[in-house]
């Protein structure tokens, strides 16, 4: 009895953690964002709230509370309310696999960082990235827009498109790990980050889930200035927040994933390490953002031709060469 | 096994508490002034017109198909990329073979032009 009081205990301190520090991070990662746009393009960015508007995101999480929570007439009223609900319970779920750092021994006990560490962890990761498709095809056809639903069906396909190169991709990472497991997939880079073995497969992955984080040059499917603002066009006040955080924290886990896949997890000399962890993960996210100062958007045939013409086959090449030479090298 | 995704369910439910209790919250402090205009779907201020669950493109529905196609295959791909050390040769044949009948599909799909947008 004890004992399970313990473990939930631990569940809970752990997730209580998890939740506080990514939430706070998603909402900085806005603010960043905002900072670092502006200064490519030559502004401030935000500066008011606070000193160098560090308090902007409280201020947009108070202004989202308060606003009007609008459903348009004609919209499917229980798939418009459950949508942005559903894309940011996605994204959160996903944390669960993440391992932040090597297990630590506290009060005698074997805690590892991790909220659990399945050996199953690869397909959690993608199966949950499949369902956070539905969160964008249910809000962009529940809310009786023109442009929702067109924006919500061109993302679909984009999604689904991108996620075949991306499961492609692990592939070489799951036989160089001989695991599903995030947990052992990191163990195993311990001298050397996969990027540095496999640097063609780090880069599909990377532009596979630069497309699933639905950014610039791939955010096809909010493109502002054709679609007005795509998927979430009807969505108002906090329910507009829920999406909103969830991409930030779909780009968070999307960055881990990417740290944990290639770029060695944890490990790293002399600083602790969560703290190369989070360190990789930023630097993930502030490539992602780079680019978004950088890059122009796709054209739709250019961003299907790429993904179903160019970067499956090389995927599927990529598997196929990698995968043949590491069987050779076991001596047939 | 099971306490294994008990941190899951835990994850689960706070994932909910916390996106429910969001958006009540933000409906018990938020404004509440609804009007006709308000309510109507955002079409640029100008009078709707037609409706918008029309029909689309038939490409989108083919891309779907095949992506469940592919997606099978490469689900197929994962139990042998992390048992392909004890299947040796022998699976990475059994795969190729695979690979190459997809592969096929994939030729053919590509000539029929189930891949061309314009």
């Amino acid at each position: 009895m004890n004992d399970i009081l313990i473990t939930l205990l631990i569940i809970i301190i752990k997730l209580g953690l998890i939740f506080a520090v990514v939430l706070t991070m998603a909402a900085y990662l806005v603010l960043a964002e905002r900072k670092i746009l502006a200064r490519m393009q030559l502004r401030y960015g935000p500066n008011r709230v606070g000193p160098f508007g560090m308090f902007q995101p409280v201020a947009d999480l108070i202004k989202m509370l308060t606003k009007e929570d609008v459903c348009p007439a004609g919209a499917d009223k229980y798939l418009f309310l459950f949508a942005p609900g559903l894309a940011a319970v996605t994204a959160l779920m996903s944390l669960a696999v993440v391992p932040f750092g090597p297990t630590i021994e506290i009060f005698g006990q074997q805690v590892p960082q991790v909220v659990c560490d399945l050996n199953i962890g690869v397909l959690y990761f993608l199966g949950l990235s499949s369902l956070a498709v539905y969160g964008i095809a249910l809000g962009g056809w529940a809310s009786n827009s023109k442009y929702a639903l067109l924006a919500s069906i061109r993302g679909l396909a984009q999604l689904i498109s991108y996620e075949l190169s991306m499961g492609l991709a692990v592939v070489p990472i799951i036989m160089a790990a001989r695991s599903f497991s995030l947990t052992d997939i990191v163990m195993a880079q311990e001298s050397l980050p996969f990027v540095l073995i496999y640097p063609e497969t780090f880069l599909i992955f990377f532009v596979s889930v630069a497309a699933e984080s639905k950014r610039i040059p791939f955010d096809l499917p909010e493109a502002e200035n054709e679609l007005v603002a795509g998927f979430h066009t009807e969505y108002s006040g906090m329910r507009f927040g829920l999406f909103f955080v969830g991409e930030y924290i779909n780009m968070i886990i999307l960055g881990s994933m990417t740290t944990i896949f290639f770029l060695g997890g944890w490990h790293g000399p002399l600083l602790p390490p969560i703290f190369w962890f989070l360190f990789k993960v930023l630097g993930v996210a502030f490539v992602f953002i780079w680019m978004r100062g950088t890059m122009p958007r796709f054209r739709y045939d250019q961003l299907m031709h790429f993904g179903w013409k160019v970067l499956m086959p090389i995927a599927l090449l990529d598997v196929v060469v990698r995968g043949g030479f590491m069987v050779w090298s076991l001596g047939g | 096994m099971l306490d294994n995704y008990l941190p899951i369910l835990v994850l689960v439910a706070i994932a909910f508490a916390f996106a429910a209790g969001s958006v009540v919250f933000s409906r018990l402090v938020g404004q509440k002034k609804p009007s006709v205009v308000k309510l109507a779907p955002y079409e640029c201020g100008m009078p709707l017109f037609g409706t918008a669950r029309d029909r689309f493109s038939i490409k989108f529905y083919i891309i779907a198909m095949l992506f469940i196609v592919f997606d099978i295959e490469v689900v197929f791909l994962y139990p042998w990329s992390v048992m392909f050390k004890r299947l040796g040769m022998f699976g990475f044949a059994e795969m190729g073979v695979f690979i190459v009948i997809l592969f096929v599909g994939y030729v053919y799909v590509w000539k029929k032009g189930a891949l061309e947008w314009e």
